[in-house]
């Protein structure tokens, strides 16, 4: 019987695997960015299994608006990353220390 | 219930072996691919737990948009990809000692905790669908969020358009203005032509 444990597992380690990813890749931004994405998921895995085992549909509704979050994240990063690459031929994350910060 | 458990399996074990490999391939093209294989896997998963529309939604989000989107980013920029992974190897130690460290915390907190007992209610079949049920209170009592999403959307939109957005110079366009003043003084000449001579 697959109960909510299992589906929390997935999640934990589907969220895991985006943090390794971050360490992983930390020149290629692309792959950063499928990172987030791939934790994002993970949450909304989470979330699911909440609002199916409580019998709430809260839960999707937060995971909708999560989905949407996303898209717009994703639009705007890959913009940005366009931008750059534009001005400075290079999208390696190290170099993007423009402002000194 | 015994195909429930197979396709649980089944799609857990995609999705994860899917992940793994969006962050370890190494062309990126690759990568986006196998991150659509894990949306799909997901979307599978939702299906099992109740939840169609999302299943639906993230379908044609995540594999009609962002992951296109993805596709199309990273075919468009000419970059050296191999010399973006040259120092990968000195990562793996760091983040591979942080995802331990997560990782077993969060299973000693899935293995500590127990949801408490009054609240858990077993998923009954409902009589009404997964879609309507959740317009039902889409559309009502979280009608501001779904407009804020919306506006997010719109905001999101905008930004990506401004942000790439770019007027070149040195090239010819149209201008509607010019080309709507213009009449027949400036536009029409007449000239008396020789018969013989033609026009020089």
């Amino acid at each position: 019987m697959i109960g909510l444990a299992h589906y929390l597992t997935v999640a934990a380690i589907l969220f895991t695997i985006g943090i390794f990813g971050i360490f992983l890749n930390r020149k290629n931004v692309i792959i950063i960015m499928m990172s987030i994405e791939l934790m994002l998921l993970a949450v909304n895995i989470n979330l699911v299994a909440f609002s199916t085992t409580m019998n709430d549909l809260t839960g999707q509704v937060f995971a909708l608006l999560i989905l949407t979050v996303a898209a717009g994240e994703a639009a705007i990063g890959l913009a940005i990353l366009v931008t750059y690459f534009r001005n400075r031929g290079t999208i390696a994350v190290e170099d993007i220390n423009m402002m000194k910060g | 219930m015994l195909a429930t458990t197979f396709f649980f399996y089944l799609f857990s074990i995609i999705a994860i072996a899917s992940a793994m490999l969006v962050i370890t391939m190494k062309n990126p093209v690759h990568s986006v691919l196998f991150l659509i294989l894990c949306f799909f896997n997901a979307a599978g998963l939702f299906v099992l737990s109740g939840a169609e529309f999302l299943a639906m939604i993230l379908v044609v989000v995540y594999v009609g948009a962002v992951a296109v989107l993805f596709l199309f980013v990273v075919m468009m920029l000419d970059v050296d990809f191999t010399e973006l992974r040259s120092g990968m190897l000195n990562y793996l130690p760091v983040g591979g000692i942080i995802g331990l460290i997560l990782l077993v915390e969060l299973v000693l907190m899935l293995t500590t905790w127990s949801l408490p007992v009054g609240q858990t209610v077993p998923a009954s079949p409902d009589a009404v669908q997964n879609t309507r049920a959740l317009g039902l209170v889409l559309y009502t009592k979280y009608v501001y969020f779904f407009q804020t999403a919306g506006l997010i959307l719109l905001v999101a939109m905008i930004g990506a358009i401004v942000l790439t957005l770019r007027h070149r110079t040195g090239i010819k366009r149209q201008n509607v203005a010019a080309q709507v003043a213009r009449g027949p003084a400036t536009a029409v000449e007449v000239k008396q032509v020789q018969s013989g001579q033609g026009l020089q």
